[in-house]
């Protein structure tokens, strides 16, 4: 774990300092970045957003993308960070392989094939290499997010004239140089280049393009669009003014929100709905438009709140603002008058919905598929809006003592749990989960509200870090104010941006970044905005070390 | 392997368009030993395949009192009875953690299969159903099969730390990947390959001409993981080159019909019925060569099986469920530990009802079955359950039951792979490092 425990006592003092400053006099010399450091370039695989939002952003969203996309590898708490690391099976090529046919297929089949191939090919049976190619230059670029050099052009074009040879037809040509481009390294791999940097001789920075691609993805969660590559060759990205002018752009396009939406799908680790089952028996309202909607209403209160009415990040943990579905309404036994989609809804005062954390997605991910956990709720909170790691139970602990839900004798999970305190060995990771998590015990292991467990009234009092509530609302209101919750959300974002852990030289900046979200009253697109404008965020470490040849043997000669 | 392959012979004959030709099998192509089959004169591979069953045993229901060949079978071994002859029961193997912390239902499995213990799911080393498949598995469509059948899409096959091979999870989609997309029947009259298909793998070639490029412009560690995609390009461009060729014919097969009547989700009912209709996918692709080896996941390590209507899944049991005093172990879990044993005799039921040579599939098969722990309610890596069922053509014995007397399980990985035909003299690191194979297990 970091060593934060230092940091975390000035760290609310420096907030309460930085607001006031801010209010009176707007921003101080605090709020001057430091010098850059960066870290190591990375190279990183699509995710499936990504991927979707690319041929989406590319091609258009009714071009469909038919794979089984295997499930992101998560590292550091983000799949963002997971895709730096995560390696290529035979199964994820041949779904790959699959997606890019599908699409290429769409693309240049009849029905399509005038609204996306730029040209009509030369009558008669000849290949019209003029036509292939201005194919290839107005898509490849866009798939690889950078130039082409003239031979990987003609590389494509003679992909299609092979095409064209072989099964009689030039669309069918085109089709296959695009899925040839789609299963490219260079597409489904972002591989970060670096280049010199010109004002500080002692590390480099990355290539306008590799620039222009983590900005882009960063922004709009997609490739970089024809404007954003011009910018890029004009060397745009490198002057403040250039930067400045991109940044705004993208964070005025109607594909910012989705970017915003796709960082907490991956910070909420909403791949878990893949695995999530609950027994029908248990909680026969259960079932996948219920967990689809679940998922998607903490999306759209998120994107409503943050981006919509551009509010304070921490209120994500208090508002009662929210949107249903009939579905939902079952299960929050709220009617819902609107017969097919979403209604927004204000939850009632003393309905102990507050914030995010109180929604179906949240307190049915974290519970068992029969029950609900305390346990489990807790640990989530600490992990995923604190960014705090709690430890794995040790292996060899006795946990006999922790009985079966119908125990007469310890009829609600506070008087199971209990247990946990009388065992040492249990004792130190459970007083920073239970009391949290029993908060919530109001609601069941799907989200339902319920007042007693085996006709015992619960008793939702708990606490976090000193703090005592009776309620989810006391809950809420904790985390709202906990010096973690924006410190957290700032780590996580600046991670997912750059796809890699923070590397200990990074913390002046990290603390910049979170003085600078304070100041700007928590506003997260405030927050993406100083990120992508900030020099650290394009800034390469070390240079490059040069050991393609340890084992080049191994690595080239196959 | 010699200069010529099957393929480029095959590929001459295509190019010349002689088409429904059928093709002796040169020796030189197929594994060392194994059975020919009389019709066609080809020899009979053998194939590698692991299956796995999460949170262990109640030891008294399953190690056997005695050892050698007339031990007994106890309760939860009892189904396998008719496979008696055709399993190894080896108990008293360890996973030797050295001071490693035991990720609890991760350290033990990984350990097993990669001969190294880690403290989380970063593998230091291939599993060895990868070392086996890198040797055995490049002729088939594909070079391995992962199957989870309680809706965990995971399985405990990886090429490295980041690269786990994923598993398909739901029987139809199994069905679509095997036997729709680019599957050939082997016994089908006509046999015409498709222009597209031709194209379709210049295309692969084509992009992977970068190869060089790029290997220098990433760092040794992204260098891996390039590699990692080069090569399964290749195996999605050798797929392409397999259905240029005509499929060697396969005796006794017939297709598999799409899989109806599942429910996808852990309810332990529910998952016998996907576990069977996966394995008998699993045993006929098999049988017509798509792939030589498998990994079967019957339930994840942290078990997330249940019975209908209960509030706990057979891990949570593992660890909550108060011992039964009469019995002396936890019942509840031990009812998931004998219905895990009976699903294992159903998957040697599936694999065995394949005629092959002179006798069945599982002959030529070496599976070997585990678990992640021997006692899951302290996690336990010492004794973890482990047996070897079929005869790998001919190279392992068994009908025995071993005691490992606390060795490191790593004796077993090290035999497996001799078996197959790896040349590999040790295996694993610090207290798991091992050259002694179980020389009982050797024919």
């Amino acid at each position: 774990m970091r060593s934060d425990s230092e940091r975390r006592g000035t760290c609310g003092v420096a907030v309460a300092a930085l607001l006031l400053l801010a209010t009176l006099s707007g921003c101080g010399d605090r709020l001057r970045e430091p010098d850059a450091v960066g870290g190591p370039p990375v190279m990183r695989r699509l995710t499936e957003s990504q991927y979707r939002d690319t041929v989406a952003s590319i091609f258009g969203a009714d071009i469909p993308v038919t794979a089984r996309f295997e499930r992101g590898l998560r590292a550091e708490g983000l799949i963002a960070i997971g895709s730096s690391e995560a390696g290529m099976s035979p199964f994820s090529i041949e779904q790959y392989d699959a997606a890019a046919l599908g699409v290429a297929a769409a693309v240049t089949g009849e029905k399509n094939r005038e609204r996306f191939v730029p040209c009509k090919p030369g009558a008669g049976v000849a290949f019209d290499a003029r036509c292939a190619q201005r194919f290839v230059e107005q898509y490849a670029p866009l798939l690889f997010r950078r130039s082409l050099a003239p031979e990987e052009t003609s590389r494509f074009v003679a992909m299609a004239r092979t095409g064209q040879e072989r099964i009689g037809n030039f669309y069918a040509g085109l089709e296959l140089a695009l899925a040839g481009m789609m299963v490219s390294p260079e597409f489904l791999l972002r591989i970060e280049r670096t280049e010199p940097d010109p004002d500080h001789p002692d590390r480099r920075r990355l290539d306008n393009w590799s620039k222009a691609t983590r900005l882009s993805y960063f922004l709009i969660n997609s490739t970089p669009d024809q404007e954003l590559l011009r910018a890029a060759a004009a060397d745009e990205l490198s002057t403040r003014k250039g930067l400045q002018r991109q940044v705004e752009r993208l964070l005025g396009s109607p594909r910012f929100e989705p970017a915003v939406r796709a960082f907490f799908e991956d910070m909420l680790q909403f791949d878990k709905f893949d695995d999530l089952a609950k027994d029908s028996v248990v909680y026969p309202a259960f079932n996948s438009t219920v967990a689809a909607d679940a998922k998607e209403q903490t999306l759209r209160t998120i994107t409503h709140l943050l981006v919509e009415q551009h509010g304070d990040y921490r209120d994500l943990f208090t508002t009662r603002q929210s949107f249903l579905t009939r579905p939902l309404g079952i299960v929050y036994r709220v009617p819902v008058p609107t017969r097919n989609g979403w209604e927004s809804r204000e939850f009632p005062e003393g309905s102990h919905r507050v914030g995010i954390q109180s929604h179906v997605a949240f307190l049915a991910l974290y519970s068992h598929p029969g029950r609900s956990s305390a346990t489990l709720r807790g640990k989530g909170i600490r992990e995923v809006f604190l960014c705090q790691e709690v430890p794995d139970p040790p292996a060899n602990v006795n946990f006999a003592a922790v009985q079966e839900t119908s125990n007469a004798k310890m009829p609600t999970a506070r008087d199971r749990l209990n247990v946990h305190r009388t065992q040492p060995a249990c004792a130190g990771c459970h007083k920073i989960m239970d009391p949290l998590g029993l908060t919530l015990e109001n609601f069941d292991g799907l989200g339902t509200y319920r007042a007693v467990e085996n006709e015992v009234p619960i008793d939702a009092s708990g606490s976090i870090d000193g703090i005592d509530f009776q309620t989810p609302e006391g809950l809420g209101q904790a985390l709202h104010d906990h010096p973690e919750t924006p410190r957290c959300l700032v780590e996580r974002m600046y991670r997912y941006a750059v796809g890699r852990d923070t590397e200990m030289e990074e913390r002046s900046y990290m603390d910049y970044l979170t003085r600078s979200f304070a100041a700007s009253k928590f506003r997260v697109p405030e927050l993406m905005r100083t990120i992508a404008l900030s020099e650290n965020f394009f800034a390469i470490s070390a240079p490059q070390e040069d050991d393609a040849h340890d084992d080049e043997q191994v690595a080239l000669d196959q | 392997m010699s200069k010529i392959s099957r393929r480029s012979v095959l590929r001459g004959i295509v190019r010349g368009a002689v088409v429904g030709v059928a093709l002796p099998y040169l020796d030189c192509f197929l594994g060392t030993s194994g059975q020919a089959l009389a019709a066609t004169g080809q020899r009979i591979p053998t194939r590698f395949g692991t299956w796995i069953w999460g949170c262990g045993f109640v030891p008294e229901k399953w190690i056997p009192t005695s050892t050698g060949k007339t031990y007994e079978m106890p309760e939860d071994l009892k189904p396998l009875e008719p496979y008696r002859d055709r399993l190894a029961i080896l108990s008293g193997f360890d996973v030797k953690l050295d001071g490693v912390p035991n990720k609890p239902h991760i350290t033990g499995c990984l350990g097993l299969r990669t001969g190294v213990p880690v403290p989380n799911e970063i593998v230091k080393a291939p599993t060895l159903d990868v070392l086996i498949g890198d040797a055995i598995g490049n002729g088939t469509r594909f070079r391995s099969i992962e199957i989870s059948t309680s809706g965990i899409e995971r399985s405990y096959s990886y090429r490295g730390a980041g690269s786990p091979n994923p598993s398909e999870v739901s029987p139809l989609r199994l069905y679509q990947r095997l036997f729709v997309e680019g599957f050939q029947d082997p016994n089908a009259a006509e046999f015409a390959p498709d222009p597209r298909t031709m194209a379709r793998q210049s295309v692969l070639s084509a992009v992977q001409e970068d190869r060089r490029r790029l290997m220098r412009e990433v760092g040794a560690d992204d260098r891996r993981r390039l590699d990692e995609y080069f090569s399964s390009v290749r195996q999605l461009e050798q797929q392409l080159a397999l259905q240029l060729e005509p499929p060697a014919r396969v005796e006794n097969f017939t297709m598999p019909k799409a899989p109806t009547n599942f429910v996808l989700d852990a309810e332990m009912d529910n998952v016998m019925v996907t576990h069977r209709l996966m394995a008998g996918l699993l045993a006929k692709a098999l049988q017509c060569n798509q792939t030589r080896v498998f990994n079967v996941l019957f339930s994840d390590t942290t078990s997330n099986l249940r019975r209908a209507g209960s509030t706990t899944t057979h891990h949570t049991l593992t660890h909550e469920e108060p011992v039964d005093a009469k019995l002396g172990y936890q019942k509840e879990v031990g009812w998931f530990a004998t219905r895990s044993m009976i699903a294992w005799r159903e998957f040697l039921d599936e694999i065995a009802g394949i005629p092959e040579g002179d006798g069945t599939l599982l002959d030529h098969c070496l599976i070997l079955a585990h678990s992640d722990c021997s006692i899951a309610k302290a996690h336990a890596v010492e004794g973890i359950p482990v047996m070897i069922a079929g005869n790998a053509g001919g190279r392992v014995r068994t009908g025995f039951h071993l005691a490992g007397k606390a060795d490191p399980v790593t004796r077993v990985g090290l035999t497996v792979q001799q078996a197959m035909g790896l040349q590999v003299d040790r295996w694993g690191a610090l207290s798991m490092d091992t050259n002694r194979t179980v020389s009982e297990i050797l024919a």
